[in-house]
């Protein structure tokens, strides 16, 4: 493993804080406790069996919007 | 989205290298503190996109490199011992300690388990309640919080059986010790994404304000990877020094609340003992009163004096003043299949990098 290593992943099921995230088509079960606010359908952060972060989609895109605008300027 | 492929996009990455190129126009040494970072310079193949006056140094953020052999030699020790149980993450199974290694000890018959989670820890520490298990507990700060939960269920579990080797680091102060370096010129730093999703960035601040140093929150993506170095040239450029985020779409600057709760309700910070940096004041955790019976450090075990291998450069590696190619053990005796020395062993060590991309 890579220590420090966090992927995204998809909730598909939440019951009580354990929840059945989907990462590049295979179905894993991972704690919520570090990341309890999260809802079905949203993306999460997994390490070592932890959510430890929502992924922000809206960010995501702004960042990229913004690189695509960054490499069209040159 | 699926968050990993559109942050790998060619055209985008050749747009960005072309600004990078207009941007930078003196030498700079820039520093990635974390090994996955490495890693993912070498497989996209970054340093050769970059103009040659911009260097990127490897740094200390691989937390089984930075385990020092005293802690190793423990953890064997421990092994020896009747009815112990060592549950550990799997890369601190080839690590050589000062005359054995977990997984030589394993080989000899101790019972030695890996695990992908702390919480398997727990498992195991159930299905095994006539035994000692000793959950070896590293990492930095992305990590250490998954190991407070483990700590906090089985104190209130009531899971007497449990104990755990904490090895842990804190990167903040190891930066400081770097950016103290007679020895390194660090003109920015590129920052450890996922530590900082817990962390958030005001425990960075002292990078720009005490020391004058840029520094960007990176994510791991060829793209952001290139972003954050051209977030860094740009502040040089421009004489300015701040702690800036580039991979906001998971780090925020106050970090995870929840998590860092989680930490400080099992930890105080203490010092921390680092392979090539040292000994550094409060770069490591100490148990808490309420949990310090979970504390394998307050056994009884003889444990040999540590030794290291004399040529192994690894220590120096870790503090950016060698490179692995300086080291005559590398890729002669030194090999992943036959580490020397721990950033041979992991897959995010700098050694182990350079044998597979270089």
């Amino acid at each position: 493993m890579i220590m420090c290593l966090g992927i995204p992943g998809k909730i598909i099921e939440i019951e009580k804080n354990v929840a059945k995230v989907d990462v590049g088509g295979v179905s894993r079960d991972i704690s919520l406790d570090l990341c309890p606010d999260v809802s079905v359908g949203e993306y999460v952060l997994i390490h070592t069996g932890f959510a430890i972060q929502k992924v922000d989609e809206e960010e995501a895109k702004e960042t990229l919007d913004l690189l695509k605008q960054m490499a069209k300027a040159i | 989205m699926k968050f990993i492929d559109e942050f790998r996009d060619k055209e985008i990455a050749e747009g960005l290298i072309q600004r990078i190129k207009k941007t930078s126009t003196r030498p700079v040494q820039l520093m990635e503190v974390c090994g996955t970072h490495t890693v993912a310079i070498f497989r996209y193949g970054i340093k050769g996109l970059l103009p040659e006056h911009i260097t990127l140094l490897a740094g200390p953020g691989c937390p089984v490199c930075v385990t020092p052999n005293a802690d190793i030699d423990l953890a064997i020790a421990l092994s020896r011992q009747k009815d112990t149980v060592i549950v550990t993450f799997g890369d601190m199974m080839k690590v050589p300690g000062s005359t054995s290694s977990l997984q030589k000890e394993k080989a000899d018959g101790r019972d030695i388990r890996i695990i992908y989670s702390s919480l398997d820890a727990l498992k195991i520490a159930k299905e095994n309640s006539g035994k000692t298990v000793v959950f070896l507990a590293i990492g930095f700060e992305t990590t250490s919080p998954t190991i407070a939960v483990a700590i906090l269920r089985a104190k209130d579990e009531k899971l007497r059986n449990l104990f755990f080797l904490d090895s842990q680091k804190r990167v903040p102060p190891a930066l400081v010790a770097l950016l103290q370096s007679k020895q390194l010129k660090i003109d920015g730093f590129i920052l450890p994404g996922h530590v900082s999703t817990i962390l958030g960035t005001k425990p960075y601040r002292f990078i720009s304000e005490d020391f004058g140093r840029p520094a960007v929150v990176t994510g791991f993506e060829p793209l952001d990877i290139l972003q954050g170095v051209w977030m860094l040239l740009k502040q040089i450029e421009d004489n300015r020094a701040a702690v800036e985020i580039q991979y906001r779409r998971v780090v925020h600057e106050e970090g995870n609340p929840t998590a860092l709760s989680k930490i400080y309700e099992v930890f105080e910070d203490g010092e921390g003992h680092w392979r090539g940096l040292g000994l550094i004041p409060n770069s490591g955790y100490r148990f808490k009163d309420s949990y310090k019976e979970m504390d394998v450090r307050n056994f009884d075990v003889d444990v040999e004096p540590p030794k290291e291998h004399p040529e192994c450069l690894c220590g120096e590696v870790l503090q950016g003043i060698k490179s692995p190619l300086e080291c005559r053990l590398f890729k002669k005796v030194c090999q992943p299949e036959n580490p020397i020395g721990p950033c041979m062993v992991s897959i995010e060590g700098t050694c182990h990098t350079y044998f597979k991309y270089q």
